[in-house]
């Protein structure tokens, strides 16, 4: 193994050059910006492609990441609590993403406060989210609603479809980051 | 944690003026991680640098439960001072002030 930092996993320039050209122009078009500090925002990408190596998913590269998928789901990149922290602070956790008013200049990024619930919270949180998905399952459609509706965690997509899409079309997160709405 | 025999991956020791034992537990993907290494450094403090990531499994599990002592969310950096007090996040000023410049 190399010295330094993100070493082992053996990250090109040429790859994170490359993530990174095309996850700038993906998020433009979905209308969220990454920080314009190019050197800032590479050593970023930098670090999920080495949590991509080490875990299989973009783990927040700021998090500590639970080598778990399921514990982790809130923590893929772009986390669930990106939008709230653009909104609250003008830039998500670790300040991949920034809001309209940081690319304008009229805000400054800085080292925010951990939005993402302490372990114990979590845990019990998912419990509670597996009753609701059970009852959900089994709820019966009567009138109202011809199809069920499904909500996508990270950017709050609706869509009612008898199942979510396997990729959101706004944010392009996975089918399993989508939850029964209604 | 003893960090004299740790490879660099985990963590090293930074020899420099002292004030106190200043420990940063951090991860080697995060940038503000990497900014308030460079702000320990560029003070010129002795200090200790940990990253959590790249721990074994016994010892990331002895390092949270010492972050948490301090910051019950475990996030980082988290820059423990003397086992007495932590300043989380990368803020220069109050690292600064706790270091007395």
């Amino acid at each position: 193994m190399k010295e330094g930092e993100a070493a082992e996993e053996n990250i090109t320039e040429e790859e994170v050059d490359k993530v990174y050209r095309r996850l700038n122009a993906q998020v433009e078009k979905s209308g969220y910006h990454l920080n314009p500090d190019v050197e800032f925002t590479k050593d970023l990408v930098r670090g999920l492609l080495a949590n991509e190596q080490r875990y299989g998913y973009w783990s927040c590269p700021c998090r500590l990441s639970a080598n778990n998928l399921e514990e982790d789901l809130d923590i893929v990149c772009p986390c669930y609590y990106r939008d709230p922290d653009l909104n609250d602070y003008g830039a998500c956790y670790c300040a991949l993403y920034v809001s309209d008013d940081v690319i304008r200049g009229e805000r400054e990024v800085e080292s925010i406060p951990e939005r993402r619930p302490p372990r114990e919270e979590r845990d019990a949180a998912r419990v509670e989210e597996k009753k609701r998905t059970e009852m959900m399952e089994t709820m019966e459609f009567s009138g109202e609603l011809s199809k069920p509706v499904w909500r996508c965690k990270v950017c709050g997509y609706l869509c009612a479809m008898d199942e979510p899409p396997g990729v959101c079309p706004i944010c392009k997160a996975k089918k399993e980051r989508f939850e029964r709405f209604m | 944690m003893d960090l004299s025999n740790q490879s660099n991956e985990k963590g090293s020791h930074v020899s420099g003026i002292d004030r106190g034992k200043v420990v940063m537990y951090g991860l080697s993907t995060c940038v503000w991680c990497k900014k308030t290494k460079k702000l320990l450094t560029d003070l010129g403090v002795d200090f200790d640098y940990i990253y959590v990531d790249q721990l074994e499994e016994n010892e990331e599990d002895e390092a949270v439960a010492e972050i948490r002592r301090f910051n019950s969310s475990v996030s980082f950096p988290t820059t423990v001072i003397n086992g007495e007090k932590a300043i989380v996040g990368f803020k220069e000023k109050q690292i600064r002030e706790a270091l007395g410049f």
